[in-house]
């Protein structure tokens, strides 16, 4: 038996020596699907892509599935948020998938969060506040102005990791901004009758986007973040918004519909469904028709 | 000037003439022969420096700047001084005054991730578990059933960290209820070798099987499954090494092997120069579609044992025993915060072969648990366990002894109900219909986990 365990050793060694080097293209394990589509604007087909979430699935708290192991170990670079968005499940994959390049301080780990300002960082750290990021609220995808920096730093990256590509990266980054200074003054159109509006969250996740388009957020569902609310907290909510009335109350695909719908029932104001990020909604299938589609669902639920 | 700041001047010159050559007074000048020379030095540097550190400065404000125009304010995109400036903040309710910054300070920047695990338990049953044994199989001193009444569970602490760019390291210490400490796990493990290979030493959980390596605040029940106890001492960790890689395949596969002292049941006394236990694992795993996926692992566990005691019985020999466990899991949309299910299944079988209490005996032995875990709504689950282990006989010389079952397959089942404050606290409520022995026992046992520090994420 002890031969046979050797024997099982001796062939895994033989089987890495076999392992031919993955094709030229850079390996990308991107946590979230909008740094997925981000990094095919940016990649086109010099990139090959893996998204390790569905915009159904809370960021949050993923399982630590076999599956995204495996897809981490040929990873070149990682592309996820950071700003602990993923603290729940990511350290575990990188730790099991054994791949130095994309180990903590290596030059495959980019972070988006890095490359923005965060805002609503936190002055105390205590589990008592909910699930909490130190760093800032980490949800930077809701403002698409964020794709122009981090789109930018990504190229960079692109091109310090596959110098022979590097030209590429920087030709489709130059076209992407562009491309994206057009639709920003698009949206900025079409979303002028949001300006100022009041509106209440689920989870405090759209503070960026409340910041692009100016709206106000009145009240949130969640006690705390992370921390889903008590029907008692709910009755709280609803003698706020009698005192201070909202247009919409939002949540992200991937929360549970149920408070939203609750506290909009009694105050009679509509609970609006945004897709948060590709894949949270059937409409928003790509980088634009994410925020199209976040924008018309908002501008209906003014009418 | 003082004369203190003279000298002190003197050293710092000579400190930057080590790094600058250029700048190096004659060796053979006497200091104070030549102070003014000195002083022009340093104030030459001086103003070196502070070009380069105005230079600097001012390159670094034009990045500030630059950065802050990019977030805040894209070519056409609203700055956030065009918004209405909210007329009121957001209303947060019930929420205490903020707390002034939290600063580290320099001497425990460094300091390892420290995680603490309690939990307390309450059991009461209908027998007496003092006495309580599992029909046909010597079990270790830690197998055995909880003890009655208000108990405090084994208290974990973790201290984690990475050592240096290679390596990591994890000490879990556990606070057993009557005041014992003792050093569950403490390893150190590889980070950067090549090819997907990780390597592992110290004392830690085995590989082997699907529950196996789990510390016990993570575990589907409140105790281990039947076979676990009776086959691995409840699960079977000890000294060694270990050798994981991790195939670059599209779906996971990950091959490994340890070697150990040989300290731990089924093994004992290891106190030699061949490793006591030797083990084989094969972890393989992937998505079936959104909503679902599955692991699949084959373990191998042999394991010598010399004068080891299980109660005053003493064995001789060795354990073979393979694992063949199923895990399958679901959430929808691969979404598990509202709903999700786990179903895991172990088939174990072996053989042992030495001898018990000088009579020589050879027996082939076997088990298997299947269990689900369904979270219903948010925060709420509720488990349904069966276990049993087959009827494995004695020699007619070890009739009545340990290893003596009466004829009797053990087996138990059991319900449970938990409830989760968060991710980090959960209340449990257990019933075991234990059929262990030929007389059958009730347990009703309540437990309470909280988990608090940076804990790190489990594995799937």
């Amino acid at each position: 038996m002890r031969k046979a365990i050797l024997g099982a050793l001796g062939a895994a060694l033989l089987a890495t020596g076999a392992a031919s080097p993955a094709a030229a293209a850079l390996q990308v394990f991107a946590c979230e699907p909008e740094w997925a589509a981000l990094a095919h604007e940016i990649g086109g087909d010099k990139v090959s892509i893996y998204a390790a979430t569905t915009g159904v699935q809370d960021p949050h708290l993923i399982q630590a599935r076999p599956s995204l192991i495996s897809k981490a170990r040929t990873a070149d670079l990682t592309v996820c948020t950071g700003a602990e968005l993923e603290i729940g499940w990511l350290p575990m994959i990188v730790s099991q998938s054994a791949n130095k390049k994309i180990a903590p301080g290596q030059r495959g780990v980019f972070q988006p969060t890095d490359y923005v300002k965060l805002l609503e960082t936190p002055a105390s750290l205590d589990r008592s506040q909910g699930d909490i990021h130190a760093g800032g609220n980490p949800h930077i995808q809701s403002d698409p102005r964020n794709m122009l920096p981090v789109g930018k730093a990504l190229a960079d990256r692109f091109a310090e990791l596959d110098p022979a590509n590097a030209a590429t990266y920087r030709a489709r980054y130059a076209a992407f901004a562009t491309n994206w200074t057009a639709a920003l003054k698009k949206w900025q159109t079409e979303a002028a009758p949001l300006r100022g509006v009041s509106i209440a969250v689920q989870h405090r996740s759209w503070v960026y986007l409340e910041n692009w388009l100016g709206l106000h957020r009145v009240v949130a569902l969640e006690p705390k973040p992370g921390v889903p609310p008590s029907s008692g907290y709910l009755a709280q909510v609803l003698e706020v918004l009698k005192k201070q009335p909202v247009k919409m109350i939002i949540r992200a695909a991937y929360e549970d519909e149920r408070p939203s719908e609750f506290v909009g029932g009694r105050a009679g104001v509509p609970a609006v469904m945004l897709p948060y990020t590709i894949g949270g909604s059937d409409q928003a299938k790509d980088l634009h028709s994410l925020y199209d589609d976040t924008i018309n669902r908002m501008l209906k639920a003014l009418k | 000037m003082r004369l203190g700041a003279r000298l002190a001047i003197v050293a710092v010159t000579a400190l930057f003439s080590i790094g600058r050559p250029a700048l190096a007074a004659p060796p053979q000048t006497p200091p104070a022969a030549d102070l003014a020379t000195l002083q022009q030095q340093l104030n030459a540097l001086r103003s070196e420096y502070d070009a380069k550190i105005g230079n600097l400065e001012t390159r670094l404000k034009a990045a500030e700047d630059r950065a802050a125009a990019a977030t805040a304010a894209a070519p056409v995109a609203t700055a956030a001084a065009d918004a209405p400036p909210p007329a009121e903040g957001e209303v947060v309710i019930a929420e205490a005054a903020p707390e002034p910054m939290v600063h580290t300070s320099s001497a425990n920047a460094m300091n390892p991730g420290i995680s603490v695990v309690l939990n307390g338990n309450y059991v009461a049953t209908s027998h007496d578990p003092a006495g309580a044994r599992i029909a046909g199989f010597p079990l270790s001193a830690d197998a055995g059933p909880f003890s009655r009444g208000f108990s405090l569970g084994e208290s974990e602490v973790t201290l984690a960290a990475s050592v240096d760019p290679y390596f990591a390291a994890n000490l879990t210490a556990t606070f057993g209820r009557d005041d014992t400490v003792s050093v569950e796990e403490a390893y150190v493990q590889t980070t950067t070798l090549p090819a997907g290979f990780t390597l592992k030493a110290g004392r830690f959980f085995s590989a082997i099987g699907y529950l196996n390596e789990r510390h016990a605040h993570n575990w589907s029940f409140i105790d281990m499954p039947l076979p676990y106890r009776a086959l691995l001492g409840v699960q079977y960790g000890d000294d060694g090494v270990q050798v994981r890689w991790l195939a670059p395949t599209p779906f996971f596969l990950e091959v490994g092997g340890e070697l150990y002292r040989g300290d731990h049941f089924p093994a004992g006394n290891g106190d030699r120069n061949k490793p006591g236990t030797e083990t084989a694992f094969v972890h393989a795993g992937a998505d079936i579609n959104d909503d679902s996926s599955w692991l699949a692992v084959a373990s191998y566990i042999h394991a010598d044992a010399s004068k080891r005691d299980t109660g005053g019985d003493i064995f001789d020999g060795n354990t073979d025993l393979g694992i063949l466990s199923g895990v399958y899991k679901w959430a929808p949309g691969g979404n598990p915060t509202q709903r999700n299910l786990t179903l895991s299944g172990e088939y174990f079988f072996g053989r042992q072969d030495g001898t018990f209490n000088a009579v020589p005996t050879r027996r082939n032995e076997n088990g298997w648990y299947a269990q689900g875990v369904y979270q219903f709504t948010q925060r709420w689950s509720a488990g349904l366990r069966y276990a049993r282990l087959g009827d494995v006989g004695a020699p007619l010389t070890l009739t009545g002894s340990a290893l003596d079952g009466f004829g009797h397959a053990p087996s138990a089942v059991t319900g449970l109900l938990e409830y989760d404050s968060s991710e980090f606290g959960r209340f449990r409520v257990q019933y075991t219909r234990d059929m262990a022995e030929r007389r059958d026992n009730d347990e009703l046992m309540l437990q309470y986990t909280v988990v608090y520090g940076p804990h790190g994420a489990h594995r799937y």
